[in-house]
């Protein structure tokens, strides 16, 4: 009985240890982060072009371009999703279809982003002839951020209580007019929650834009959506790998605007998800 | 008028619905598309089991093997240091610690997958490689190891998230029994929650796998890129991803390098199409079996 | 002259092929109050929902027989069109998470009705009529969710009455009730034979012979015998009906 109470001791610490060895080096990395970042930050670093061969200056176009690619990913992702996942939890019957539907949403979720790179190259970039451009990337990045928003919004769908659908649907109302009336409101928060999540994974991947979209060096900023433009992520590959001698301050600043911007989002997704929780009444 | 405007919604709903299938197909065409161009001159054998990856030299010569041997070496080492680390850490998270000690664990991992890979990748550098190139004294730290430690980190919310989901969806009842009879919370653990919650891990396992394997700026940030048949986890390598992202800027469009380049997409995606059918097998087994009882 | 409202023959019921419903036949009158009694999965339910076709949404659902309103074939109504003439109120108190006014308005601006003024009587005449208007006539903003639960069950009957039925079906509509908000409901029925016709499913004996003109009881997916609630009541002619009625099982 000792020897068994003394066993549980030792395994629990050994599952602290392997938890801190899991933990401790997020929080370290944050701390790097954050100490050789914050330095960097000033409105000039945020809001100047790339000087010296983007060793000075500041981050600018990058920034503006990847605010470009967010939006240009929303635009098409958010309704497609949000359609999508209607489809599956309020028409779609169990069949065959619906299955070969699911697979398809897990295969997409599984594909290597740098597969959607290429996939975009030839599609987008070369077949349809947008060329390198804002709009490839937005696509190729929409396509790649689907599973997550259809994912998302179908639990935030599925939470709605069946009753709802039912009395909308016994005081005579069609299957659009219930999802619309009571399933899409109150469905609302965990469909935001879901789509910020998945536009914050898209602001931050790199392999999906190297080819359709990523500019290493542009003076201005991008005018229409056939134009490259530079981004964030691209942005900390080129400093810390292609240029040599940028200084630690540059490159930090950049992953530190990079990651908070990220982690604002995440925050705001959280946000909203706790306050819905509390308010619902359901 | 407003039979008119829902039958438009309801088929668009319908379109995109099917949408998912449509990008499957289009995602494997266009890919096949450019791919299997290189068949043409190239032979799939010597393509896959081809022992140099000397894409721009005079003649050409694209055998992937180092690079399907840098892939698997990195994911390998990954596999072993994240799956041991993983089920301990879900453990502790669903088990063991208090609730409230737990909820900031949860969130710790839910910072570390929201964090980009290039940002990791950019931190292996400056940190992980000259640690490694100290340790073992290195002429560079930007090896295999450096890789798999930093592919383990990056799998480990996915692996920690889905099996501390199976660990929770194992029925209250289970444990209830085991600690009726006697049992520590210890051995109940490994005993029932373990067993019970196998399948679970295993879709952990495939789908932490997939993760790794299509994982692309950070390995080629951090693996030192030498597309050479791999001896030692100490050694620099070059993965089937980073070679697409390192190279591609540079083939020309419509050129044998280019679609050798598209062919390795096929193999990504026919690797990651399997694993992920694996991991959804093992899931859907998951809910089933703890449904029943 | 009886006019029959809903006339049913031969309906045979399946949900994923458990035989719920057996070669029921069964007339409603116009205007009367029907009860329904028996045990549970007695397939009092899977009649109610046959009748306005909620049953179609059950993936695993299999009906066969004839169900006609007012001589005429449900499936040949449009099931819009249908659930409006036919409404249900639910065992729970199901308000929508919305107001009270909103949850009375969702009918009919899903049938169309779009002016305030408009929506504003109908919602005063069916809360009226459900016997709820003066206990909620100064809060008709306020969520639906803060009223009590027998409101609540009654704002459900106000909100069937705003679309507009000729027949309303109540299933168990009392049984999450208090015996006080259970009186106030049956008033609300009586007070609508006037201009309804109602099917009342219930749990409760004593409520059928309350409220009910006839009653019917079903036993196992049949229906065993169906009468004046009066005779029902005192003279049964089958000895199953006896034994349910003074309580022997069920």
């Amino acid at each position: 009985m000792i020897d068994s109470k003394l066993k549980e001791k030792a395994a629990f610490a050994i599952l602290l240890a392997a938890t801190i060895i899991v933990i401790a080096p997020v929080a370290l990395i944050l701390a790097i982060i954050l100490i050789n970042g914050l330095p960097a930050l000033s409105f000039e670093f945020l809001f100047s072009i790339p000087r010296d061969g983007m060793r000075g200056g500041g981050i600018f176009p990058a920034l503006v371009g990847t605010f470009y690619l967010i939006v240009g990913t929303a635009l098409f992702a958010i309704p497609f999703g949000i359609l999508a996942a209607i489809y599956l939890n309020e028409y779609a019957q169990r069949n065959r279809l619906t299955r070969a539907i699911e697979l398809a949403i897990i295969n997409l979720s599984g594909v290597p982003s740098i597969v959607y790179g290429l996939f975009g190259l030839s599609l987008f970039v070369e077949f349809l002839g947008f060329g390198a451009s804002i709009l490839a990337g937005s696509l190729t990045l929409a396509i790649m951020t689907l599973p997550v928003i259809i994912t998302a919004t179908r639990e935030a769908l599925s939470a709605v209580p069946r009753s709802f659908r039912e009395v909308s649907f016994s005081l005579g109302a069609s299957r659009w007019q219930t999802v619309r009336g009571v399933v899409l409101p109150n469905a609302i928060p965990g469909i935001l929650t879901g789509t910020i999540l998945g536009l914050s994974r898209a602001a931050g991947e790199t392999a999906p834009i190297l080819f359709t979209v990523a500019a290493f060096y542009l003076p201005k900023l991008p005018t229409s959506v056939y134009d490259q433009a530079m981004a964030l992520p691209y942005h900390i590959y080129v400093l810390s790998t292609q240029v040599p001698n940028v200084s630690v301050k540059v490159q930090y600043g950049t992953v530190l605007v990079l990651v908070g911007m990220i982690f604002i989002l995440n925050i705001v997704a959280s946000y909203i998800r706790s306050y819905f929780r509390k308010k619902k009444t359901w | 008028m407003k039979r008119t405007t829902e039958w438009i919604i309801e088929k668009l709903i319908f379109i995109s619905g099917i949408g998912s299938i449509v990008f499957v197909a289009l995602i494997f065409f266009f890919l096949l598309k450019e791919g299997l161009s290189l068949f043409a001159s190239v032979n799939v054998f010597s393509f896959l089991f081809g022992v140099n990856w000397y894409p721009i030299s005079e003649p050409p010569q694209f055998g992937i093997l180092p690079l399907i041997l840098g892939s698997l070496l990195v994911t390998l080492g990954a596999v072993v240091i994240a799956v041991p680390l993983g089920i301990a850490s879900a453990l502790y998270v669903a088990e063991v610690a208090p609730k409230w000690l737990s909820e900031i664990l949860k969130s710790g991992i839910e910072l570390l997958a929201a964090i980009p890979s290039i940002v990791l990748g950019f931190i292996g550098i400056a940190t992980l490689a000259p640690f490694l190139k100290n340790v073992f004294n290195l002429p560079s730290g930007l090896t295999a190891l450096a890789g798999s430690i930093m592919l383990a980190f990056m799998a480990m919310p996915t692996i920690v998230s889905i099996i501390e989901d199976s660990i929770n969806s194992v029925p209250r009842s289970y444990r209830e029994g085991s600690l009726a009879l006697g049992a520590t919370r210890w051995q109940t653990i490994y005993r029932v929650i373990l067993p019970a919650a196998s399948s679970g891990i295993l879709a952990a396992i495939m789908l932490g796998i997939g993760r790794v394997i299509g994982e692309t700026m950070a390995v080629l940030m951090i693996t030192g890129n030498a597309a050479i048949l791999p001896t030692s986890i100490l050694q620099p390598v070059r993965t089937l991803t980073a070679t697409i992202a390192a190279e591609m800027g540079e083939a020309v469009s419509g050129s044998e390098h280019y679609f050798a380049l598209f062919a390795i997409g096929i193999v990504l995606f026919v690797i990651s199409f399997i694993i992920n059918l694996v991991a959804d097998f093992f899931m859907n087994r998951n809910k089933k079996r703890n449904k029943k009882k | 002259m009886v006019n029959n409202k809903i006339e049913i023959g031969g309906l045979n019921v399946f949900y994923d092929g458990v035989h719920a419903l057996k070669d029921l036949d069964l007339k409603v009158r116009e205007k009367e109050i029907l009860g329904v009694i028996g045990p549970a999965n007695s397939g009092k339910t899977s009649f109610l929902r046959c009748v306005n076709r909620l049953n179609d949404l059950h993936d695993n659902f299999k009906m066969a027989g004839k169900i006609m309103l007012d001589g005429k074939s449900i499936h040949e109504i449009d099931i819009h069109l249908l659930r409006k003439r036919i409404g249900i109120v639910f065992a729970l108190p199901l308000p929508l998470p919305l107001s009270v006014f909103d949850n009375i308005a969702y009918g009919p601006r899903t049938h169309g009705v779009k002016e305030r003024t408009k929506l504003l009587e109908i919602a005063e005449s069916s809360l009226r009529a459900a016997a709820l208007w003066d206990e909620v006539k100064d809060r008709l903003e306020t969520s639906a969710f803060k009223l009590s639960g027998g409101q609540q069950q009654r704002l459900c009957i106000a909100r069937t009455l705003a679309v507009g039925p000729d027949v309303i079906l109540y299933d168990e509509p009392c049984s999450a009730l208090d015996p006080i908000s259970t009186l106030k409901i049956e008033e609300a029925m009586r007070s609508l034979k006037e201009n309804y016709t109602q099917v009342l499913v219930t749990n409760n004996v004593k409520q059928a012979a309350r409220v009910a003109d006839r009653t019917a009881f079903f036993l196992m997916g049949e229906m065993i015998e169906i009468d004046e609630t009066s005779r029902l009541f005192t003279a049964p002619a089958d000895k199953r009906t006896e034994d349910y009625i003074t309580g022997r099982f069920g």
